[in-house]
């Protein structure tokens, strides 16, 4: 593992492909704005959200219970997993049952945080991600880098070649609509031949017992539609409780995410198809955790709409791998600190606190806060390295002795100013490698103030 | 009425003319503003790197500095916004004095815009007759307040606008990118320093793009990262403290 500073030196290291990134996901940030401010109650709606994904959170296993209840009585079957590999354990099950060769799967980030591609291959079960973008990284062997944009990261060159090699287009023709048909052909092919489907869930909704999922592909539909197995695998915080607070969800998910008024499909499923089975999975893994955590619980209030990272100005120049987290951004860095915070230390650090995401957060997670107080109990917890410990506990001695700040101040900028260029900049000074250092001025202010104060005293008594 | 001048740590020893305008600013409105010169840092640097526990003292020590005061006012959004959101911890939810340090506290275009007035403020006697461009700082736009995010679906707004607006014949440009963060971040600026600079350098291209004279902002922090890049790299964009603008540089 490297750590984020690592990864984000070799990624701004290619300045074109760098900003490129930038660009791409700052035009969708773009985007994202005009659609929330054609919304008058925009700021509402988010309100609105956060205190339905609060109040769902404080009543979870209430909810949970009513969403099973009435899943079941629809004829669709509800299993519980506490972790990823029960998760995995469980899927496998399910199409062992039905000999299933073939597995179709839409997005779903729950799967990639199990990482049950891999052990189902190892079982010999071929799994086809028929998300285009998810289809995309899948052949070229490498993990989503955005939740929304899982290849966002790509160029449409890279793509060509990728199809080239595994679809066998033309090489070099990156023409976006005919790389998209030779997808479609082959995806098309995979949804008829296999005998399973499993989606993700945007929203379960305790009141019907059934599952939302948003695509715009509408890949979801045909690989719940056409295999006669259907399994849906949620985490346990996409509950809500009512169908009637999905029009809240729906009207803030694809403008947060790319700024269309609604996904091109939102797939409601209340049942099994006429002669199949539909099962859902909902799994903790860790989210329990997160529940009993003051500080860090409102993380299960999102949506997964990804605008945190379109809007981070370090996620969009240092790219979604850079994280080294099934989801990046900055939910991922406090979901990655939060679970594994031995692995993950660098991720709250790989921000400004400028606030930005806590501002689209359209469930008003309070993304900065989190990521601050991450940075307190990595440091109390003994994740920080030694080197910044010491000279954090070299400043505050320094700042609670104003006289040895003075006299510090005084000598900086009594030397400073005579030393030779070859010596301030050395590999030491990480501040000058980029950049000058300010000019020292003959006096700091207060050597002014207290000379001016003098001066008025002096003229007071005369 | 009696003013506390806060002075950021490494204003004080790096930034005086910058200091002395905001000073200067105040004692121009009449006030009777006093410098505390035992006063040293907020503790934002060490909070900011996970050590807050370590600040405890420093909080204790600015609040006693400081609780005399009818106003706190400071050239630095992002010190006032330690001050004012992360203190707590350090004091009981009922103590008076840092209650008191945090409702009283302000920036100092803040202080002028909200407590002076814009209808009351007379810049008649100065001029600036430069393109201006304007860096909003992260914690004083979004956690202070002083502008309009433009995330949030608010009616626009921005007090630093409103208030350099007011000086005579300056130029207030727009950029194409109106608050985004320059990559400053406290020690994040050593400890991702290729980002730092690839989004320092992005900043400053908007305000050359823009064909920006001057660069401004309430926070010296941010504006002493992207001198230093301009500075390195010789362009051609020179950086005052909007304390410095208001003022009258250049008169």
């Amino acid at each position: 593992m490297a750590s984020h500073p690592e990864n984000a030196t070799k990624y701004v290291a290619n300045d074109e492909r760098m900003h490129w990134h930038d660009k791409a996901l700052w035009f969708v940030r773009e985007k994202r704005d005009k659609a929330a401010h054609g919304i008058p109650e925009w700021e509402q709606l988010r309100d609105y959200a956060s205190t339905i994904k609060t109040h769902t959170m404080n009543k979870l296993d209430f909810y949970l219970e009513e969403f099973e209840r009435n899943a079941t009585a629809k004829g669709i079957t509800v299993h519980w997993a506490k972790d990823a590999v029960e998760h995995n354990e469980i899927v496998h099950k399910l199409l062992k049952a039905k000999k299933v060769k073939k597995l179709v799967k839409s997005k779903s980030m729950l799967t990639e945080e199990c990482h049950l591609n891999p052990y189902l291959e190892q079982r010999g079960i071929e799994v086809i991600d028929t998300d285009l973008g998810e289809r995309i990284v899948q052949l070229r062997n490498e993990p989503p880098s955005h939740i929304v944009l899982p290849a966002i990261h790509l160029t449409k060159m890279d793509v060509s070649d990728t199809f080239h090699e595994h679809l066998g287009t033309e090489k070099g023709n990156d023409d976006p609509t005919y790389l998209t048909r030779a997808a479609r052909a082959s995806l098309r092919e995979d949804f008829l031949t296999a005998e399973a489907g499993l989606t993700g869930v945007n929203f379960a909704i305790a009141e019907t017992g059934g599952v939302v999922v948003c695509t715009n592909e509408g890949n979801a539909d045909m690989g719940a539609s056409l295999p006669k197995l259907h399994i849906a695998s949620m985490g346990m915080e996409k509950i809500i409780p009512r169908l009637k607070d999905l029009s809240v969800f729906t009207r803030l998910l694809a403008r947060s995410a790319t700024g269309q008024a609604i996904t091109s499909y939102t797939s409601h499923f209340h049942q099994p198809i006429e002669g199949g089975e539909m099962h859902i999975i909902i799994v903790d893994n860790k989210r329990a955790e997160f529940l009993a955590n003051e500080k860090y619980r409102q993380a299960l209030n999102c949506i997964r709409c990804g605008a945190c990272m379109n809007t981070c100005p370090i996620y969009r120049r240092s790219g979604g791998h850079s994280y080294e987290h099934v989801i990046p951004g900055p939910i991922g860095s406090t979901i990655a600190a939060f679970k594994e915070p031995e692995k993950h230390n660098s991720l709250p650090f790989a921000c400004t606190l400028c606030g930005s995401c806590t501002n689209v957060c359209p469930a008003k997670i309070d993304l900065d806060s989190q990521l601050y107080n991450h940075r307190q109990d990595l440091a109390e917890a003994g994740y920080l390295p030694k080197s910044k410990m010491l000279s954090m506990k070299v400043m505050t001695y320094v700042f609670n002795r104003p006289k040895l700040l003075d006299f510090a101040g005084f000598m900086a900028r009594k030397i400073v100013p005579k030393l030779p260029k070859s010596l301030i900049y050395n590999k030491f000074n990480v501040w000058g490698k980029t950049r000058d250092l300010p000019e020292f001025p003959e006096h700091s202010f207060k050597e002014l103030y207290t000379k001016m104060k003098k001066d008025e005293r002096d003229k007071d008594d005369k | 009425m009696k003013i506390g001048l806060f002075i950021p740590c490494f204003m004080n020893e790096l930034y005086p003319e910058a200091s002395m305008a905001t000073y200067k600013l105040l004692t121009n409105l009449n006030f009777d503003v006093e410098y505390p010169t035992n006063q040293t840092c907020c503790g934002q640097p060490m909070a900011n790197s996970g050590c807050s526990k370590d600040v405890t003292s420093l909080a204790i020590t600015f609040v006693n500095n400081f609780k005399k005061y009818d106003y706190i006012v400071a050239p630095s959004g992002s010190c006032v916004t330690m001050v004012k959101e992360h203190y707590a911890p350090f004091f009981e939810e009922d103590d008076k004095d840092y209650n008191k340090v945090k409702t009283s506290i302000y920036e100092i275009t803040e202080f002028l815009h909200d407590i002076i007035k814009p209808e009351n403020l007379d810049f008649s006697n100065i001029s600036f007759p430069h393109r201006v461009g304007l860096h909003n700082s992260c914690h004083g736009h979004r956690a202070l307040g002083l502008g309009s995010p433009t995330e949030l679906n608010v009616p626009y707004n921005s007090k630093l606008e409103n208030v350099l607006s007011l000086v005579p014949n300056i130029e207030l440009v727009e950029l194409n990118r109106r608050d985004e963060c320059c990559g400053f971040g406290g020690t994040f600026c050593v400890t991702e320093d290729a980002i730092s600079t690839a989004m320092g350098r992005d900043r400053i291209n908007d305000h050359i793009n823009s064909n920006v004279e001057v660069m401004t902002g309430a926070d010296m922090s941010c504006l002493m990262h992207l001198n230093g890049l301009i500075s390195r790299e010789g362009t051609k964009l020179q950086v005052l403290h909007i304390a410095q603008i208001l003022l009258g540089k250049d008169n």
